[in-house]
């Protein structure tokens, strides 16, 4: 086996200001990865380099594809890139608006990934959506109606149908349940984590809250000032954390 | 035959950055050893850092010195040398832990909480709740609880999902954290079988056992962890 995704010594300053400072990382299938740190850390900017959309100073990302060939995701076309975000790859953004085509019906959300990849028989890719509105806990009765017209919670819902119903290998997940109500967030985390588990997805996370973290990830990156100042197995960073910043962080988490 | 479970000059000092860079000293020069089918009940007073060597042997903290050799599917590994996934694997496969309190998953029922490590294992879903739901009336949970989320259930009915969970897979190497503190006598009695049999079945166990009568109806011997002196 080797991993999913490779990412080595990548480098980013924003003016004087180091976003990314020689961050390394790998994600293998089937495994969720966290990264945790205050607003400002760097981790948004990581994820954006990860996925391509924004390019480092220095460093390398290298992407193993189906085949098993490594691709070298700086140096790729754009289309090639939008390809992949179609197909093997999922993004969830923290405000659904941005994921999610408002404009469209939820079921249309959701199948047109689908025709995306190639799935051309309405029947079978309205019966496909139908499915994944249940499976994310949206009435199948609201197929029609505009996600305008959901409560935040489900439109995140909407969202993750969207992404996870062409069963990409990597979904990248930016702060997603960041902006929803408490009672919200603890259904769509266990959501997360129920299909995460099912599809064995890998998973890229970038939160600001511990308890998600502790929830859905398998591995833990301590993000401060652009640096990974702490990695790890999830349960010994948060119980047994070694570096001054991850200690501080965990300390001023308030016990429910 | 190899020991099950191996510690050489296990150390463990804890460093709060946010009181000043104090230092904690808690484990220094910790040998253990337990074979297969051996269970060995850590002593000490309270403080002595009993907890915390249960807590390092499962990769939970992590070890300041030292080596923890386990046999894990027909080699030895180092867990406090062992990559966060190489840890991972040899959790699910071959090192169990039953902890004081459940760490409750919200929205998932118990059943499948048990069933979850299975199934992780590769056993079928149905068969792995199977296993689960027959550990649970065993351990005299009734079946109208069992598709419940245990986050309302009381402190013995937690402890029973969390032992039922940790019983399950039959790990080669079990770490029992106080498994009886909260039970009743019909269910510690539950617990002593479950213990024995398992170490019929070739299971290492290390726990803490503050009900003396449990210790004594299923520890071969005692291991002493000593208090070390602050500030050495």
């Amino acid at each position: 086996m080797s991993p999913l995704l490779a990412a080595r010594d990548l480098t980013l300053r924003f003016g004087a200001i180091p976003a990314l400072d020689g961050v390394s990382l790998e994600i293998w299938p089937g495994e969720v990865v966290a990264i945790v740190g205050e607003s400002g850390s760097g981790k948004t900017t990581l994820l954006r380099v990860l996925s391509g959309q924004q390019r480092p100073e220095a460093g390398a990302v290298l992407y193993r594809d189906p085949e098993g060939a490594e691709q070298d995701i700086l140096g790729m076309s754009e289309a090639a890139l939008r390809r992949l975000m179609r197909t093997d790859w999922g993004f969830v953004h923290q405000n659904p608006r941005d994921g999610l085509r408002m404009g469209v019906s939820a079921g249309g959300n959701v199948g047109e990934r689908l025709m995306a990849v190639g799935a051309r028989h309405y029947g079978s890719i309205r019966a496909e959506a139908t499915a994944w509105l249940k499976r994310v806990e949206i009435d199948p009765a609201r197929i029609d109606d505009l996600p305008r017209h959901f409560s935040g919670g489900m439109q995140q819902r909407l969202q993750i149908a969207r992404t996870l119903v062409t069963r990409p290998r990597l979904v990248f997940m930016d702060e997603p349940t960041g902006g929803l109500d408490v009672s919200v967030q603890a259904r769509l985390l266990d959501l997360i984590r129920a299909l995460v588990a099912d599809l064995r997805l890998a998973v890229l996370i970038v939160t600001h809250d511990i308890a998600a973290a502790r929830l859905l990830a398998h591995r833990l990156l301590v993000m401060r000032q652009g640096q990974v100042v702490e990695a790890g197995l999830t349960d010994r960073v948060l119980d047994d954390p070694q570096h001054p910043y991850t200690q501080l962080l965990v300390s001023s988490v308030l016990a429910a | 035959m190899s020991d099950a479970l191996r510690t050489e000059g296990l150390a463990k000092t804890f460093t709060l950055h946010l009181q000043g860079g104090t230092r904690i000293p808690v484990l220094r020069g910790v040998e253990l050893a337990v074979a297969p089918g051996e269970c060995v009940a850590l002593a000490g007073p309270s403080g002595a850092g009993k907890s915390t060597l249960m807590r390092c042997l499962y990769g939970n903290y992590a070890a300041g010195a030292g080596r923890i050799l386990l046999q894990h599917q027909g080699s030895e590994v180092d867990l406090a040398a062992a990559s966060p996934r190489d840890i991972i694997a040899i959790r699910r496969e071959t090192l169990g832990y039953v902890s004081q309190f459940l760490r409750v998953i919200p929205r998932v029922p118990t059943l499948d909480i048990v069933a979850e490590p299975l199934a992780a294992r590769g056993m079928a879903r149905e068969e792995a709740r199977g296993r689960a739901a027959a550990l649970l009336r065993r351990l005299n949970l009734p079946e109208r609880l069992h598709a419940l989320p245990p986050a309302t259930f009381s402190g013995g009915e937690q402890q029973r999902v969390n032992l039922a969970r940790g019983f399950a897979p039959g790990y080669p190497v079990l770490l029992l954290d106080e498994p009886t503190a909260s039970l009743d006598a019909g269910n510690r009695a539950v617990v002593v079988a479950l213990i024995r049999e398992a170490k019929q079945a070739g299971t290492a166990i290390i726990g803490i056992f503050h009900d003396a009568e449990v210790r004594d109806a299923v520890a071969d011997r005692r291991f002493e962890v000593a208090p070390l002196q602050d500030a050495a």
